[in-house]
This record gives C-alpha cells, structure tokens and sequence, in this order.
C-alpha cells in the first residue's frame, strides 16, 4: 500500500449539515453537523438508545434522515451513490455471515462483491490475519459468534475503502484482536483515511487527543 | 409551478390553508348532496322496467367511479412524493386510502342490493363489481402495509411503492377480468352501468355525483390534517396549537 | 489490491451461485413448497368427489392456484435470512447496481421454486384427468407465468421483509397482482383443450413477463431501502 492511497484531501471526506433523526417520536438527533476529514478518527459516544447506530446508518446513507444532508466530498451521497459506495466500509451490528456457507465462500463474496480481489491465495492469507486458519471450510454455523464477526471484519485487511464506519466493532473480539485491529485503524488513517465508530470501551492505543469524539445525549422535550 | 407550490410545502402553511377552506367545501357538499339526494329519491321518475329500486343507482355509480378515482389521486400523491420528496404528498395519501376504501365498499353494497332485485341473487360475478372486488383487495393492502409500519415516514414510502405498482396492474386487472367475464358468461346478463339516461334523470344523478366528490374532498381535507398533525407532532408549531386549543377547551368547560 | 470493475453479468453469476449454493445446503426450502404443491392438488379430488369429468374441467384453475398458493410460501425466503443476518444490507452498500443484485436473487428463487412446479405439474395434470391436449399449453403457461409470480411477489417481500409478522400481510399484498396472470394461464389451458389456438393469451402472458421484469427490480430496489431503514 502507497501511503497517498486516498487522494481526497482537501475537502472534507464525509460531512453532514442539520441532521435530525426521530425514532418512535423521540427526538434522537437534532440538527446535527458533523464534517470527518481525511485522518480522522471519531468515536461516537453516548448512553444505550441515544441513537449512536443511527447516526452510523444514516452516515452511511443507509436510513434517510428526518431532515438533513450528508455529503460525500461536498457531494450529496443520494447523487453520488455509486461513487460513495465504493469508498465505503460499512459494517454494522450484523456480520452479514451466511450459516450455510463456509468461511472462505463468505469471505470470497464479501470481497467480490465489493469488487476485489477474491482468489483463494489472497482469502487465506487474510483468514490468517484474523486468526481463521484452520476453519476455511467449517460452515458459518459451526462457528462463534466472534469468529462471524471477525469474518466480517476481515474485509478491513484488504479494503480500499477510505471511509470506515464501524458499529460496535469490538463485540465478542478478544483482547489481542481489539489490539489488532486498533493498529489496523492507526495505518488506516495514517494513509488518509477515516474511521468512525461506536465503541463502549476506549481505545487504549490511541492518545485521547488523537480521538474526535461526537457525543449524543438523550434530547428531553 | 415549483415555486409556486413550494409555500404549500410547508405542514404549517397546508394546515391552515386546507383549514380555512374547509367551511366553505363543508358548505357546498352539503347544498349539493341534499339537493341531490331529495331529488334522486323523491322526484326523479323511476325507472320503466326496474322501478324504484333503480334509485339506488344514484348512489352506486358515484361511488364506484369515486372509488377508481381516489386511487388515481392516491397514485398521483405516491408519485409526487418518490420523485419530488415532497413530503405532504404520503400525508395526503395516507388521508385518502380509508376514504377510498370506504366508497369501494359502498360501491360493492349497493351494487349486491341492486343485484338482488334485479337478478334474484346478492352476488353476481359481473365484471364490473369483480373489478371493485379487487380494487377493494388492493385498497386493503395499502392499508394494512401503512399500519404495519411504526414510523409513519416509512409507511408512506412503502404504501407508495405498493399504490404505484396496483395502478400499473389496475387497468391490467380490469381489463383482464372484462376479458374473462365475457368468456364465461357471454352477454346473458345485462351488466350494471350505463343505460341511456333521460334528462330528468341525468340532472340529479349530476347532483348526486358532485355531491358525493366534495364529500370525498371534505373526508380527505379532515384526514390530511390529522395526517399532518401526527407526522409533526414534535413540531413547536404543533405543540403550541394543541396546548392552545387544550386551554380553550378548558376554558369553556369552567364557564 | 486493484479495485476490479465487476460487469453486470459478473456481479448476476455472483449472487447466483450465492443463492444457489445456500439453497442446495437447505434442501427442504426447494422440497417442501413442492410438497405443498403436490398435497393441495391431492385434496382437490378428496374433497370435490373423484369424477373425471369434473375433475378435467378444473383442473387447470385448481393446478394454477395451487401453483400461486406454493411461489407464495417460498417468497417468503427471498430477503428474509440476507436480512436477518445483515447480508441484505452489505448488499445495499454494495456499489453494485442494486436491480442487478435483486435480478440476480430473483432468478435464483425461480429457478429453486418455479422450475420444479414446471417439472412435476404434468404428473399431477395426470392425477386430475388434463385434456390431453392441454399438457403443451400447461407448460408453457407455467414457464412463461411462473417467473412473473416469482417476480411479482418479490416486490411484495422487499415491502414486508422488516416487519415482524409479514408472512399474512404479504398474500394479502402480493395474490391480487397475480390475478392477470391466473386468468390469461387458465384460460389458455381451457382453450387448448378445446384444441384452439390458444397464443393469444401466451402473448398476453409473455407481456406480463418482460413487463414485470423491466419494472419489477426497480420497485424491490426501492422497497427493500425502505425496509432496510
């Protein structure tokens, strides 16, 4: 990897102007701006409920927000859907890991549909860095709830996706993974890109400075 | 156009624009439903073979062409939402779907309690009324899928997709059910509809049709209110208007 | 770590196999809309007396229905399990064009429900005493007919597949839209039996198809964004 892989500098990778957001007529954001440049790192904060996941979503452009734009590049994402999505790496409370499948075939879909290189060589050497050797061929089912997620992230290893946005990350991760994948954000955003995430536990390798934090709170009527 | 539309984009403007109008359409639909109704049932010379149970034919056509009609209207709306993003347009959707369900179903009573006299027999499979049968099904399913969801953005959205794709089918519905009604009962059976009316009978039966369009327009004015009410009910506008009316009403009741 | 542009018909073999692999592993979803299929037409005979001439004037309504009646039960897995386990919206992000993607899964679920109800149907047609002249009519009506209802029902499922309790609602969504369809096939089979020409209403029937196809992605593309907000 180059390290000016992402050549987006200038202007803000991801930004976002007056985002409201209601759930179950519960006012969960209210005009919120946010604008993530390139190297950031942004943990989204805030109590169970508080609307951390769908803040992510809609980042992500996944949920239309109740009002408000997000901008990728200064570019709506609505307009620039397919360019958005390839600079993307969304990954939420869900793995996304089929049962019937094993983990090399979940693997090699993920990264082709993404559009990247799926041949066998390149699948185990990323199951190896996500401590996966040996159950390439057990079917999904038989694995852990931590080892699907780890399937999942194993798409970080090889992305070139510039925005990350990860929900929750760390879930059922041992300690030496969190640590991991931790170095894998510091490199990610030493090479100009972002990573926004949710986390309830700080990030231990990073100075507290280095982290942008947004922080939601209950809105009271 | 777009300009000129776009104060009647606000919820706020819409409520007291479609508020203020009320009283006068209100006005209107009860001069014309009354005049129509008296005189279609009580002046209007019955009909030389089928007598005074035609009558009710004053009501059916009304309401089955009413019925076609708001899911036109409801179409429209879905259309102008998903392309314009123009929220009010779910609202007025949402307002009209019970409305227009409620007058298939009126088509579908009358059409069997004119059926009975007429035929011997409350049920007939006549293209006509297999057409509003359906139609009732489709209006059915908008409903229940707007119910089904909790965040009432999204059911307008999804009850949109659903309205667009029934108005592609509608008139594939009822030509295909035209077609099969043919083919298995021949011309034996004289369908519901048009008979060349004579003038003293077009005359109310005018009335009647007005009358019931601006009852449809009133119903469908009140729901979109409420409509708009509940979609922005974290509004301050909203909450103001409620705790005003609250403390008025309040206000009567120590008087 | 080139960035590989996949082309459309790439990314449709993609979820293909996909679908096809999955299903082949769950083997009772291909075997038991089929089972379904086969006991509803058994109960027809059992339930209306086992008279062939009876028996032949409806068959073509009762294989139809139960035809309608069995896509229905399996629809229900076309988004479901991708939307349980959060592939569906891996497959939103994706920046794959979304109408390829459901195109692609469509495809897959006629091919897992609509082509065996094609295989098995003249063994039944037998069952229920077909106008031997009928069997022509009864597979093409069912091949030409078949991916409409597939295609017809998956814009139903993306509008149900975030709610909970969608299984009733979506017959309630989806059999209406499939009322052409019913009336052109059965039509066509009577006709045949009558040894009439009957391509009339297969030209009827393959324009249900080729229009549902062109449209119908586009209305599931839309639909499942909403059902995946």
């Amino acid at each position: 990897m180059s390290t000016a892989q992402f050549a987006c500098q200038l202007t803000p990778l991801l930004s976002a102007t007056s985002l409201t957001c209601i759930r179950e007529d519960r006012l969960l954001l209210d005009q919120l701006n946010i604008e993530i440049n390139a190297g950031d790192i942004v943990q989204v904060e805030g109590p169970n409920g508080s609307g951390k996941t769908s803040l992510l979503r809609i980042l992500a452009g996944l949920s239309q927000p109740f009002e408000g734009e997000v901008f990728f590049k200064n570019e709506s994402i609505r307009q620039s859907r397919e360019e958005f999505h390839q600079s993307l790496l969304y990954l939420g409370h869900l793995p996304g890991v089929k049962d019937e499948m094993n983990a090399q075939e979940n693997l090699s879909f993920n990264l082709a549909l993404h559009g990247l290189n799926n041949d066998t060589k390149n699948i185990e050497q990323i199951l190896s860095e996500v401590s996966l050797t040996g159950f390439e061929d057990s079917l999904a089912s038989h694995l852990s709830a931590g080892q699907h997620r780890r399937i999942a992230l194993a798409r970080l290893y090889k992305s070139n996706a510039c925005i990350w946005i990860l929900d929750e990350p760390f879930t059922a991760i041992d300690k030496q993974g969190v640590y991991a994948l931790e170095q894998l954000f510091k490199a990610h955003i030493n090479q100009g890109g972002c990573v926004i995430l949710t986390t309830h536990q700080d990030l231990l390798t990073f100075e507290p400075s280095q982290v942008k934090k947004i922080t939601l709170d209950y809105v009271f009527e | 156009m777009w300009k000129w539309l776009h104060p009647y984009a606000n919820p706020e403007v819409s409520y007291h624009f479609v508020g203020k109008i009320l009283p006068w359409l209100s006005a209107l639909t009860a001069i014309f439903l009354s005049i129509g109704i008296v005189w279609a049932l009580a002046f209007a010379p019955a009909d030389y073979q089928q007598g005074d149970s035609f009558r009710i034919f004053y009501i059916h056509v009304p309401a089955a062409s009413l019925s076609m009609g708001i899911y036109f209207g409801m179409a429209i709306a879905a259309f102008t939402s998903m392309v314009w993003q123009f929220k009010l347009a779910d609202a007025s959707a949402a307002a009209m779907a019970p409305v227009g369900a409620t007058f298939t179903a009126i088509a579908l009573i009358t059409g069997a309690a004119w059926g009975k006299p007429m035929w011997g027999t409350w049920w007939i499979w006549d293209a006509r009324l297999t057409s509003e049968l359906i139609l009732l099904f489709l209006y059915l399913g908008v409903i229940a899928l707007h119910n089904a969801f909790e965040d009432k953005n999204l059911a307008g959205k999804a009850a949109g997709i659903l309205t667009l794709v029934g108005v592609i089918n509608l008139p594939i519905i009822k030509y295909s059910v035209e077609w099969w009604n043919t083919l298995h009962q021949g011309s034996t059976v004289s369908k519901l509809g048009k008979p060349s009316m004579s003038i003293d009978m077009l005359w109310p039966f005018l009335f009647c049709f007005i009358g019931f369009a601006l009852l449809v327009g009133v119903i469908i004015c009140i729901r979109f209110r409420n409509e708009i009410l509940t979609r922005n009910s974290i509004r301050p506008w909203v909450r103001t208007l409620v705790s005003e009316q609250t403390s008025s009403s309040k206000l009567v009741e120590n008087k | 770590m080139s960035l590989i542009n996949l082309s459309y018909s790439a990314v449709f073999s993609l979820v293909l196999k996909r679908d096809l692999t999955i299903a082949m592993r769950h083997k009772d979803d291909i075997i038991n809309p089929l089972l379904f299929f086969v006991i509803v037409i058994t109960l027809f005979p059992l339930g209306i007396g086992p008279e062939a001439q009876t028996l032949s004037r409806i068959a073509p309504g009762i294989i139809w229905v139960a035809a309608l009646l069995s896509t229905l039960l399996s629809l229900d897995r076309l988004f479901k399990s991708d939307h349980n386990d959060g592939s569906l919206e891996q497959m939103l992000l994706s920046p794959q064009p979304v109408f390829i993607l459901v195109l692609a899964k469509i495809f897959a679920h006629w091919l897992i429900t609509g082509l065996p109800l094609i295989l098995i149907a003249p063994l039944l047609a037998v069952l229920l005493h077909l106008n031997e002249q009928s069997y022509g009519a009864l597979f093409l009506t069912l091949l030409l007919g078949t991916p409409v209802l597939s295609l017809l029902g998956a814009i139903g499922v993306g509008l149900t597949v975030g709610i909970k309790k969608g299984g009733v609602l979506l017959s309630l969504l989806v059999l209406p839209l499939y009322i052409p369809v019913l009336i052109f096939a059965t039509s066509a089979i009577d006709t045949a039996a009558l040894g009439l020409p009957y391509s009339g209403q297969l030209a009827i029937i393959a324009a249900l198809f080729f229009g549902s196809l062109t449209l119908a992605p586009f209305a599931v593309g839309a639909a499942l964004k909403i059902s995946t907000n």
